[in-house]
């Protein structure tokens, strides 16, 4: 029999899970206020996600545009989010992002420099001024690497290779600690914790042509619900519009935007420019409308206005989607993209060097020369884990969470750069939240014994069992049915096929079997992802299904347009008392007036509002 | 491409052997595919390390018939169609499981080293760090390290002279140069360098230069300046305060 006294148990007044931007962050704003902080990840430190991001973060430092100010970059983020975002957190995250990014410079982060040797920033889709402080297109590197150079001398107990498996509770409900298993030994361990935050990221593994890494099984999200915490907005997940489509193998790899930034162009297979033709009408008055004007802009003119190919994500996905449909697709399926025409063999190398190697190594194409060919890839979760804003916590008390496990700050479709500022801006908050919160703590909570069993004997079932379902096979399955049913289109039909699919995997996940050992076992974690994965999948199924609208990145076949109805609502899932999902419509807060005025100003006269606030 | 063949280690510190693999080829294929293909249908339970899949994390650092590489920018056409491919483990770190090293030794190392320290200057604003693009480039060059630890494993002081103890290896020597040719670093790290760090260790063989994924320049333009700043140093105390103090 399982003795819970023989497992071994670490305390911490705050332990955060996840070692990426926001998880880093969070640990060492923690050290500030909390005595013992710990840090666990799946993987090895510096691997995480964020280590991938490319084009840079976004920041209204304005050192290459002097207009540029927090309340326009507000103002972009919430018409890129469809003003589907949280107000206040679309607010804090404009206000403090600029300092955060100056701040990781004094941790020692080195960011490409102006001609006046500031930091430099890129242009990027949706955003007004060239907004995006980076480091050639390895701007993730530079964000963890610096994070992680740093946190490693502040006092942070950190256990990598380490899965988190559940979330334990007191009787009052409140968090008492995680269990968690070290991948390389299979050894479990108890960590008992006052506050808990989560940065796990998202959860794109559960579609099969994907930007994101076997970590993102969104366990954050699953760890969450069964803990009884509320998610929010899962049906809106990001498709980058510029994934790699060719070779077969790369499928999904991505292409950073920054390519479109450093003016990049898209082209079907007639060679035609067709991003001119997908304008929505809401961008028409800020978008270029002829080549001759976006060539203008690309060589500087400040008053030309944008190239459509800089529109956000959404749209461009959907146009090349369009395009393909339409039998003007490239080679295998994609579309053109060609920085070749447009710069320079040097300032390629330069700007893109890490694009540069990717296509010449893994698709042998030199992007100086010729175009690439791109498509739609899962990218990015708007939604995830309900927080309040100020604090991060979620509805379950001393369970934090920020970075891409949190819903709120994107609405419903991201601008590209807003989430690595994001990791930094909400990182501190809720390393500041989680400190605060324990502090307020007088004893640390219990958790039940039996509740550990379960969780631990969950686990090791999967090991003991006979015979069951392969694991891997059962991804698979999972990845094919969410990338036709709960794709880039949605339709009620495909929809209700897809939840039903998940139904029957369901089922069969409660036979899932692992061969060999608990040491260093793939097949083990990944039958161990299989749980998170589902509860992901059905959480975006559902959600997608109730939201008869589209809206940013959710779009709905039989419902082309926005909703003025749905506006109002944001769709909240939560394990319900008879252990199904309860999938449910709830009124937003109200927006603060100030923030809503901002928002709907015109640009024109948002601008002349920041240029008169900074001559008094 | 067909139907490949492959030997794989299986096993861990103590024991273990190369065991044969077969999988089917398609065009595109890098080895980590194929490692990931055999791992789906014939050895669930084989241990890897992955992540980005795209040569920017340094997980999937391997030995790649004997010669170290990331397995996911390897494409399985730079072999021979008849060729047997074969996939072990770096030799440099303790085994754990199958192709997965225990790396925890170079964490050690970076902890050792002491970090950024912004001087406080008239460069140092409150719009950031004034510094010049051509200033940073060297220190930006070394920062493009992904820590796959490949130079770590090839280089003979850590690999054959066991000398863990006494020399940082080529990471974190570049590691070191990066923060040394940082133009806002206040801190001195050059006593350290030679005592502590073990900078003479180095007798300039190149091999870690020649397997960086991320063609940096370790020796030539990292360790070979730190050196000469070590001697410098030691040969001439007053040629260091001239340049501490016109350092830009
Ligand atoms: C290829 C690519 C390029 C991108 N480019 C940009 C860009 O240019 N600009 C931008 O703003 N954004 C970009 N993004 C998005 C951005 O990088 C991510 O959204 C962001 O890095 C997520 O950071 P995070 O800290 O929330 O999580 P991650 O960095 O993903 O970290 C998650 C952490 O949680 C850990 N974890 C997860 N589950 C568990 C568990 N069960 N137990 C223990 N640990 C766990 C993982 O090990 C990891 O350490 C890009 C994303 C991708 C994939
Ligand atoms: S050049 Fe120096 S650091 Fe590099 S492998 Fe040779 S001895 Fe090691
Ligand atoms: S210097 Fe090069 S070889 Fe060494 S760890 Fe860094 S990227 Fe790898
Ligand atoms: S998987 Fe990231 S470098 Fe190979």
């Amino acid at each position: 029999m399982l003795d819970i006294s023989e497992i071994r148990q670490i305390e911490f007044d705050v332990l955060v899970i996840g070692a990426g931007g926001a998880g880093l962050c969070a640990a060492i704003t923690a050290t500030k206020e909390s005595k013992k902080v710990g840090l666990i990840c799946k993987s090895l430190l510096g691997k995480a996600h964020t280590v991938m991001a490319e084009g840079g973060m976004a920041a209204s430092l304005g050192n290459v545009d002097k207009r540029d100010h927090w309340k326009i970059h507000f103002r972009d983020t919430m018409r890129g989010g469809k003003m589907l975002n949280v107000w206040r957190m679309a607010e804090l995250h404009a206000r403090h992002a600029a300092d955060r990014v100056i701040e990781l410079e004094q941790w020692g982060a080195v960011f490409d420099r102006t001609k006046e040797g500031l930091i430099n920033q890129r242009n990027f889709g949706g955003h007004r001024y060239p907004r995006l402080a980076h480091v050639g297109d390895r701007t993730g590197l530079e964000m963890i690497r610096t994070l992680q150079d740093y946190g490693i001398h502040k006092d942070i107990d950190i256990h990598m290779e380490c899965t988190a498996l559940d979330i334990l509770k007191d009787e009052s409900g409140k968090v008492a600690g995680v269990v968690c298993m070290y991948r390389e030994t299979g050894e479990f361990i108890i960590f008992k914790t006052k506050s808990l935050i989560l940065a796990t990221g998202g959860g794109g593994k559960a579609w099969e042509i994907t930007s994101n890494s076997w970590e993102y099984t969104g366990d954050g999200y699953a760890m969450a619900y069964e803990a009884g915490a509320e998610l929010m907005d899962l049906e809106f997940n990001q498709f980058h519009p510029t994934g790699m489509v060719w070779p077969p193998s790369v499928k999904g790899i991505l292409v950073t935007e920054g390519v479109r930034g450093e003016g990049g162009i898209l082209k079907n297979s007639e060679g035609k420019r067709f991003m001119f033709d997908y304008i929505p009408e809401k961008f028409k008055n800020e978008t270029a409308d002829t080549e001759e004007e976006a060539a203008r802009w690309l060589a500087g003119d400040k008053d030309a206005r944008r190239p459509p190919e800089l529109l956000t994500r959404d749209v461009v996905a959907r146009a090349i989607n369009a395009e393909v449909k339409a039998g003007r697709g490239s080679k295998h399926g994609g579309a053109y993209l060609d920085i070749a025409s447009e710069r320079s063999a040097e300032d390629i190398k330069k700007k893109l060097p890490s694009m540069y190697h990717q296509f010449k190594v893994l698709a042998e194409l030199d992007i100086t020369k010729e175009p690439m060919e791109v498509g739609p890839t899962c990218h990015y979760f708007m939604g995830g884990i309900r927080v309040e804003a100020d604090t991060t916590m979620s509805t379950v008390d001393g369970l934090f969470a920020c970075g891409e496990c949190a819903a709120g700050m994107h609405g419903a479709n991201r601008l590209g750069g807003n989430s690595l500022s994001d990791l930094l801006v909400f990182g501190n908050l809720a390393g500041m939240g989680a400190s605060k919160y324990a502090k307020e703590l007088s004893e640390m909570p219990k958790f039940s014994d039996e509740d550990a069993k379960r969780i631990i004997r969950n686990a090791t079932s999967i090991l003991n069992r006979e015979e069951g379902e392969n694991p891997y096979l059962m991804h698979e399955s999972l990845q094919n049915n969410m990338q036709n049913n709960v794709g880039i289109i949605r339709t009620d039909s495909e929809l209700q096929e897809g939840i039903k699919n998940i139904e029957n995997l369901k089922e069969k996940n409660k036979n899932v079997k692992a061969n060999g050992s608990s040491q260093f076992n793939p097949g083990w974690h990944e039958a161990l992802a299989m749980r998170n994965l589902l509860i992901t999948a059905e959480a975006v199924a559902r959600a997608a299904h109730l939201r008869t609208e589209s809206r940013g990145a959710h779009t709905r076949d039989d419902f082309r347009d926005e909703s003025e109805e749905w506006y109002q609502y944001n769709i909240i899932s939560k394990k319900g008392e008879d252990g199904t999902m309860q999938v449910i419509k709830e009124r937003r807060k109200d927006a603060d007036p100030e923030l809503e005025r901002i928002a709907n100003a015109t640009l024109e006269d948002l601008e002349a509002e920041v240029a008169e606030e900074r001559k008094s | 491409m067909g139907n490949r063949k492959f030997k794989i280690y299986r096993g861990d510190n103590t024991k273990g052997e190369l065991v044969d693999y077969n999988c089917d080829v398609t065009e595109g294929m890098v080895v980590l595919d194929a490692m990931h293909r055999i791992q789906a249908d014939d050895a669930n339970d084989m241990a890897c390390r992955w992540n980005c899949k795209a040569g920017k994390c340094g997980s999937c650092s391997v030995e790649i018939n004997g010669r170290p590489k990331l397995a996911c920018m390897t494409r399985m056409n730079e072999y021979s169609p008849d060729e047997t491919i074969m996939i072990t483990p770096l030799k440099s770190f303790p085994i754990i499981k199958d192709t997965v090293t225990d790396v925890s030794w170079n964490y050690k190392q970076n902890k050792r080293i002491k970090p950024f320290s912004p001087s406080q200057n008239k460069n140092n604003t409150e719009k950031g760090l004034v510094m010049q693009q051509v200033d940073v480039e060297r220190t930006q060059h070394f920062r493009k390290c992904i820590e796959c630890y490949l130079c770590q494993n090839v280089c003979h002081v850590i690999r054959d002279q066991g000398a863990q103890d006494k020399f940082v290896g080529p990471r974190f020597m570049i590691r070191l140069a990066s923060l040394e040719m940082h133009p806002m670093d206040d801190a001195d790290r050059i006593p350290a360098i030679k005592e502590d760090y073990g900078s003479g260790m180095c007798n300039i063989t190149r091999c870690c230069t020649e397997v960086c994924p991320e063609d940096i320049q370790i020796t030539d333009d990292g360790i070979i300046p730190l050196k000469e700043r070590v001697v410098d140093r030691y040969f001439d105390p007053f040629m260091i305060l001239f340049r501490k103090i016109f350092k830009k």
